[in-house]
């Protein structure tokens, strides 16, 4: 079995006031993992503490064999966030803001063109400006961006939010070709009707703990079992 | 990192392009910031045309605080700003790219504000080289500062506040020292303007170096 990621005990803080409250998590290699919980629980600080975002007070944590913090400029261009926020530039055009996210991976500019085709983006969409977008079309750029990256590890906060029924499907269908092909997703969301047929496997987080993250092999072994776990390191 | 730098530059320039905030709406408020000394030294021509440099320099600090803060709000109104951290760019590359689109902005600003203290102020303009280098080199200093002051107050709730009360004692060094070296070039003071010019390079490379250095902490600072 190969992880993309490993949390044991991770604590994370704003102050004093505590984002995740020791946090024991495995994600598989391939699996799309939905996170679900109430508004409050520590999913989107989930979601920053595997992207290398939010540094972890107290506990250990492996994404894709890589320390977040400690390996943050290996380890950040393998791994797309889709946030509340899509990171986009509102007066640059669809097309120059996915251009952008390419170039700043130093990826060829023609994905950024794949991307959009991928989202249904064309014509006028791609070239308005990405403040006089609707909301559906801002995340669909959004996700663009990501999909022209080709992270291995995508953490998407309520991807679908502000998408019609039609690029839900098209979203879903995305995110498990991207698993076909190796990448791993990590998912957070609070409205299980939209993931319910999407997840390959769900975990519940409430009060900054997620309450079955660990992967029933693992449970017995504690450091000793960690250790002997393939780690997948792409570095 | 020239290579970000240049791509970082060529974005914000690209948005500033479309939005045109600096054409607008701070180059007519650094404009009304002179017309308004102007009225209020007005009964006092030659105080006014020998606080010209003082007051065109003043001007400039205004209209790069809000120089800065554009470039910064643009990073996080839609927190395109975890965006950059997760890509590849030199952290370097960022700091040097925003900080030459805030500076190039401030030179089309200091031009248009040069014309506005010789049509108000009467201001005879001479020792253009002085003139020149000593505003390039203030203009570097105060998007460096300002562009690393502003990465620094990002991620506050009271940063619009925040970064003027930060960056102005930090940038008085520059403005007292351009200052002095406008007045020497317009023949306002009989010091050498040269010297103040050198003090103005110490400060400048100090803040393009402590940004290039410490742009990837204050980025995580956020």
């Amino acid at each position: 079995m190969q992880l993309s990621a490993r949390l044991r005990g991770a604590i994370a803080l704003a102050g004093q006031y505590p984002l995740l409250a020791g946090v024991d998590l495995d994600v598989r290699e391939g699996e799309i993992l939905v996170v679900r919980g109430a508004n409050g629980a520590g999913k989107t600080s989930l979601l920053r503490v595997l992207a290398g975002l939010l540094p972890l007070s107290s506990g250990d944590a492996f994404v894709l064999g890589l320390e977040p913090l400690q390996d943050a400029r290996e380890l950040r261009p393998l791994v797309g966030l889709l946030g509340h926020r899509n990171g986009l530039y509102d007066d640059l055009t669809a097309e120059q803001n996915v251009r952008f996210a390419v170039a700043a991976a130093r990826l060829p500019r023609a994905r950024a063109s794949l991307a959009l085709e991928r989202l249904g983006l064309s014509g006028q969409a791609r070239a308005l400006p990405a403040g006089k977008l609707s909301a559906g079309q801002r995340r669909r750029v959004a996700l663009a961006s990501l999909l022209a990256r080709q992270p291995r590890l995508w953490l998407l906060d309520e991807p679908h939010a502000g998408l019609d029924a039609e690029h839900r499907r098209l979203l879903d269908e995305l995110l498990r070709e991207v698993c076909s092909e190796g990448a791993t997703v990590v998912l957070a969301s609070h409205e299980e009707y939209l993931w319910e047929a999407l997840a390959t496997r769900t975990v519940t987080m409430a009060g900054g703990t997620v309450l079955d993250g660990l992967l029933e092999s693992w449970l017995p072994g504690g450091e000793d079992a960690a250790r002997a776990v393939e780690v997948t390191n792409v570095a | 990192m020239w290579r970000d730098a240049l791509l970082v530059a060529g974005k914000d320039l690209r948005i500033e392009g479309r939005a045109k905030v600096a054409l607008n709406q701070v180059g007519p408020y650094a404009l009304v910031v002179l017309l308004l000394f102007g009225f209020a030294f007005d009964e006092d021509r030659p105080l006014l045309e020998n606080a010209a440099p003082g007051l065109f320099w003043v001007a400039v600090l205004f209209s790069g605080l809000l120089a800065v803060q554009r470039s910064f709000s643009l990073e996080s109104s839609d927190g395109a700003v975890d965006g950059l951290r997760l890509s590849r760019l030199d952290p370097a590359g960022v700091f040097l790219g925003k900080a030459a689109a805030v500076a190039l902005q401030l030179v089309v600003l200091e031009i248009l504000l040069t014309l506005g203290i010789v049509v108000l102020f009467h201001t005879e303009l001479s020792g253009a080289a002085l003139l020149a280098v000593s505003g390039v080199v203030s203009t570097v200093g105060v998007a460096t500062a300002g562009v690393a002051y502003a990465a620094l107050s990002m991620g506050l709730r009271v940063r619009e506040t925040l970064l003027p009360l930060l960056l102005a004692p930090v940038l008085a060094p520059i403005v007292l020292a351009a200052t002095e070296a406008w007045r020497s070039a317009l023949h306002l003071s009989t010091d050498d303007g040269w010297r103040w010019l050198v003090l103005l390079g110490c400060f400048a490379a100090v803040y393009l170096a402590g940004g290039v250095l410490s742009f990837g902490s204050l980025m995580e600072e956020t």
